[in-house]
């Protein structure tokens, strides 16, 4: 379809401008997030649109170069808040690698349980949103009940919900309650109904498919050379998936299926997203499965054994020697950090989030620069809307998984 | 799955000769350098080369070395070639006093964005470049933060209230 096809012909002389300019944000209601957008529009058509960036730039790299890595987590709870967990293990593992620390089974399987759960909980908010802007409400309050779910595990885990700083360098701050166990089944059991319920509400509606399909869609080609990654990438019918390509957290132990579409338009995004949530879930019990497959003592395994990076549990740190010195050491700086660069990645809930980190054997990084998948995908927004209409538009923004936290770093 | 570390090494080595430099293995990740001028003629090969395919570019960033002189800011590369599953880190150098760089938007629109950035932050100028300004920073600032003779506030600072800021103060 020509961009041009509905122009309006307006009579000679006429002082009525052909086209409109929509200052589209920072905070319009309609999109979820701090997002500008000056949109040319030709009735509801849009010409030509520019991204703005930056509202909620927090100098993350700056604020990285003074920071201990154990200091940089919470850093990265704030990036994708929709799935911190991942952004957390990320971090994680990056200092892992640079480190040199090898992290027991039972330890990666947990991590996978919980950076699975991220990705439920973002792709439910993700695809709950895109039925918001396209008129239906229901499924996104349906499932965000069983978001909360999601959240009371993090909560029995960490202490926290949302930037949960969950984790430490080495493995995780305490071992998993019985409690958190309990509400992990709970999900397992629930869940599965509710995400059936909520496809039976959307795949096959004539309204939503209608609205969805032949809009906000990217070639292969093109979203390769855009640098997209994630559901986003595979929706256009590329199976790149770093779990796959580069296994990290032991992911090769487990059989999970990479979804992908075909046209890369809104719909296969939607369908895609859908697609791995069952992935996601299916990937939680195989993990939960291998972590009951640990008794005694190994049961009790949850951190590498490595004191010089490792925070010691603060009760020990009050009454026995050694941890108090380790303690000391790591947070006075005193250990030794390995000069080197390190380039580590994982597949967050809307693409490759990728640690580039330097360093020079200082206790911070030299440099620490976040590879952010919606900062780079979002540069296509101008092409994907190209010629659409103004509505479809939003559901282009929604389906993309844009989160400004982390587009601005 | 037969492309190597070596295989690439040797590759670029037979067709830039000596200007390709400083291979290394970092974790595992093939890493080396090239002169600034080089930096498109060495992306568009790793890009056309029928056995490379480097046609992703995963990130683009820049380093602050000011004990580097001339040489003071460094443009790295992450690129990654999808069907080998092989990446690799490329970078360049160039003075802070002209820090000029050939853009690679026409090769990859990714870079567009990542390029903005890197100009925001450490005030590479990417030549030909279609619209290099800032992007995350305000319009109107006019220096380049992450370079590293801006540092965070000075912790040591004593004209505010330090109790106020959870550093204890100067203790009476």
């Amino acid at each position: 379809m020509s961009e041009h096809q509905h122009h309006i012909k307006l009579p000679e002389g006429s002082i009525e401008k052909q086209t409109t300019t929509l200052n589209l944000g920072p905070t319009h209601p309609a999109t979820h997030g701090v997002f500008q957008n000056i949109l040319e529009l030709d009735g509801e058509r849009i010409v030509s649109a520019e991204q703005t960036v930056g509202y909620i730039h927090r100098a993350f790299e700056k604020l990285a170069e003074r920071r201990p890595l154990y200091q940089i987590t919470p850093i990265t709870d704030r990036l994708n808040y929709c799935s911190s967990p991942i952004n957390n293990m990320g971090w994680h593992m990056t200092c892992e690698k640079l480190l040199n620390i090898q992290t027991p089974k039972r330890v990666d399987y947990l991590r996978i349980i919980i950076m699975e759960l991220a990705r439920i909980s973002d792709h439910l908010i993700c695809n709950s949103i895109v039925g918001v802007d396209s008129g239906a409400y229901t499924g996104f309050l349906y499932v965000m009940q069983y978001r909360e779910l999601i959240y009371e595990i993090y909560e029995e885990v960490c202490g926290a919900r949302l930037t949960t700083n969950i984790g430490r360098i080495g493995g995780f701050e305490r071992n998993f309650s019985n409690t958190a166990f309990e509400k992990l089944e709970k999900f397992i059991a629930e869940f599965p109904k509710v995400w059936k319920e909520f496809e039976n509400l959307f795949t096959r509606n004539r309204i939503f498919v209608d609205r969805l399909q032949n809009t906000g869609g990217i070639s292969a080609e093109r979203a390769l050379n855009y640098g997209f990654t994630g559901p986003n990438l595979r929706a256009a019918g590329v199976d790149y998936d770093v779990r796959i390509h580069t296994p990290y957290s032991s992911y090769q132990d487990f059989n999970f299926i990479v979804p992908i579409g075909k046209t890369g338009d809104n719909y296969d995004r939607f369908l895609v997203r859908c697609q791995e949530v069952w992935e996601s879930l299916s990937l939680i019990k195989q993990a939960y499965n291998k972590v009951q497959e640990f008794k005694g003592t190994e049961a009790e395994v949850y951190h590498a054994n490595a004191p010089e990076y490792y925070l010691p549990l603060k009760k020990d740190v009050y009454t026995k020697m050694e941890q108090l010195i380790w303690h000391f050491k790591i947070v006075m700086g005193e250990t030794e950090i390995p000069k080197g660069e390190v380039y580590f990645s994982v597949e967050g809930a809307n693409g490759e989030l990728g640690y580039y980190l330097i360093s020079d054997g200082g206790r911070t990084p030299y440099r620490l620069h976040f590879r952010r998948p919606s900062f780079i995908y979002y540069q296509a927004y101008s092409e994907l809307t190209k010629g659409s209409m103004l509505s479809d538009a939003i559901i282009t923004m929604s389906s993309l998984n844009l989160i400004a936290g982390e587009l601005d770093a | 799955m037969s492309l190597t570390n070596d295989k690439i090494k040797e590759k670029l080595v037979e067709k830039f000769g000596e200007s390709v430099a400083r291979f290394e293995e970092n974790y595992g990740l093939l890493t080396f350098e090239a002169p600034k001028e080089l930096n498109l003629k060495i992306l568009q090969f790793l890009y056309d080369d029928a056995e490379l395919k480097f046609k992703f570019m995963t990130d683009l960033c820049a380093v602050h070395y000011p004990d580097n002189i001339n040489n003071e800011l460094a443009v790295v590369y992450h690129l990654h070639n999808l069907e080998d599953n092989i990446r690799l880190r490329f970078k360049v150098y160039t003075s802070v006093q002209q820090p000029d760089v050939y853009t690679a938007t026409q090769l990859f629109s990714a870079a567009n964005w990542m390029e903005r950035e890197t100009y925001d932050f450490y005030g590479v100028n990417f030549v030909g470049h279609p619209n290099l300004k800032r992007i995350l920073n305000v319009d109107e600032m006019d220096y380049f933060p992450l370079r590293k003779e801006y540092p965070l506030e000075d912790q040591t600072r004593i004209d505010k209230d330090d109790e106020m800021f959870g550093r204890g103060g100067t203790i009476v």
